[in-house]
């Protein structure tokens, strides 16, 4: 079987446990929510919540990571599947390709949730003309955040205090994700004046992002979950 | 049970990790350092603009060479554990030596910038490029250094921190762009440029070029005996064991010996 196919099928797995299980809809979905409610607190002016919403809906984002990762691997660890995967003979680098994609189709829901919700709560509106910026950078800063999340999980799978582990190494790595991608979308909707030509050379670093991760990340989850 | 390479020279000397080659390392890196003071609290000149402050800098400088030496040391001995043909935990022994003094190392840079930074910008932390970058640099190892303690066979933790000492490679490069480049667009220009306006007179480079020999000497003194320990450390893991079970053994055996 092709490393591509097995890939598809993990994915598939992945997502085919949520689906029934809900846990996405039932329990991080919610969780996003009520973190752009409280951000609403904390930052109490109109004005201030319209200017650093973006920033706000991919620090969301990135708390929401954390949460779908410990679940990703939670599913796998619990019934000893990961090693079942591995005793089975499948190739590490289709694993976490698979799991990787299932993290990224997760996290693109969770995304337009937020982005809609942002637009609710902190009165954002998109502009026509930044639809391609907002979409294209959604789907890079994606891939960067599901390659590093599914490396780390896999990292801490199976080990005590993984719960506690998995922030402390996964919230330095994505910094780059977080910069670049706030500052597409500020200009993809146009906050505080930024323009629309500005968002695009932060996509190239989130470009840049999620093929280095992606590349090291499916080198190196053979050796991390290979105990 | 793990096979370790075994380091005879340590299990024989029971009373520490110094050697002969250590003392004397030691000793010149003491002296070193006594004349690090001596040039950068005395020979060496006031500073026009900062005067006084600016003695923090033969600090300042070297800890931070020292934390990118260490953790170029540990990259490197990360990929020879990884990629070398005899898995020699020894490198991996001295990556996770190397990390942890560079951490420390980082640490103390960023205190001691922030002191500076008090005293010459007037706050201690401005979300500059580089200060962003250290402070990421610094997570980051901390990080590092908390895989290493997940626990496992050394094989396992010498893998698995091999890996992540590479990672560390490949995401600094990229933090560093990032946030450069954020930096250059919301900020006009730094004002707080740390080399910029320095105006450096002779004395005042050689009493920093004193102090980063004195903090390598103070960094390699440091290595070694962390390597040892480490050493000794996996050893006592690895020994500990058998001598506990050959204890239970001869317990055992005794009692049996009573009974009949």
């Amino acid at each position: 079987m092709s490393s591509w196919r097995i890939a598809r099928i993990v994915a598939a797995k992945d997502l085919r446990i949520e689906v029934h299980s809900r846990v996405l809809t039932n329990q991080v979905l919610p969780f996003a929510g009520v973190t752009m409610v409280i951000f609403a607190f904390a930052l109490d002016a109109d004005s201030v919540l319209e200017r650093v919403a973006p920033g706000l809906i991919w620090l969301a984002t990135m708390f929401s990571l954390l949460v779908l990762v410990q679940r990703s691997f939670a599913i796998e660890t619990d019934d000893g599947a990961l090693d079942a995967m591995r005793v089975a003979g499948l190739d590490p680098r289709a694993i976490y390709l698979g799991k990787a994609m299932a993290l990224a189709v997760e996290l693109l829901v969770l995304e337009v949730v937020l982005l809609f919700t942002a637009i609710i709560l902190y009165r954002q509106t998109i502009p026509l003309n930044g639809v391609v910026l907002l979409v294209t950078t959604l789907l890079t800063a994606t891939c960067g955040l599901a390659a590093v999340g599914t490396l780390y999980g896999g990292l801490a799978s199976g080990f005590k205090g993984r719960e506690t582990l998995l922030p402390l190494l996964t919230l330095p790595a994505v910094a780059p994700v977080l910069i670049g991608a706030t500052r597409a979308v500020e200009s993809a909707l146009g906050t505080a004046g930024a323009v629309v030509s500005d968002g695009w050379s932060w996509v190239g670093l989130l470009a840049v992002f999620a093929v280095t991760f992606g590349v090291g990340g499916s080198l190196a989850f053979g050796p991390l979950i290979d105990e | 049970m793990t096979t370790i390479d075994k380091a005879p020279t340590v299990q024989r000397r029971s009373a520490g990790t110094g050697t002969p080659a250590t003392r004397i390392l030691g000793i010149i890196t003491i002296v070193s350092m006594v004349w690090l003071v001596a040039f950068g609290l005395g020979f060496s000149p006031a500073d026009r603009d900062q005067e006084e402050a600016v003695r923090i800098m033969y600090v300042h400088v070297p800890t931070i060479w020292i934390a990118y030496l260490a953790f170029v040391v540990t990259a490197v001995a990360s990929g020879l554990y990884l990629f070398g043909r005899k898995k020699s935990l020894g490198w991996d022994r001295l990556a996770g030596a190397s990390a942890e003094i560079g951490t420390t190392f980082v640490a103390m840079t960023l205190v001691v910038g922030a002191l500076w930074g008090r005293l010459t910008w007037g706050v201690f932390w401005q979300w500059d490029a580089r200060l962003t970058t250290t402070a990421l640099l610094f997570v980051t190892y901390v990080g590092y250094l908390a895989v290493r303690r997940l626990g496992g066979s050394h094989e396992q933790r010498a893998r698995r921190s091999a890996v992540i000492g590479l990672l560390a490679v490949l995401l600094l490069p990229l933090v560093h762009w990032s946030v450069r480049l954020w930096r250059s667009l919301h900020q006009e220009a730094t004002v707080l440029d740390t080399d910029g306006d320095i105006d450096m007179d002779g004395l005042m480079l050689f009493s920093l070029f004193v102090g980063v020999v004195a903090f390598t000497l103070f960094y390699i003194w440091l290595v070694l005996h962390r390597t040892r320990v480490m050493a000794m450390e996996d050893m006592m893991e690895d020994h500990g064991l058998d001598e506990a079970l050959a204890a239970r053994r001869r317990e055992a055996a005794t009692l049996n010996g009573e009974e009949n």
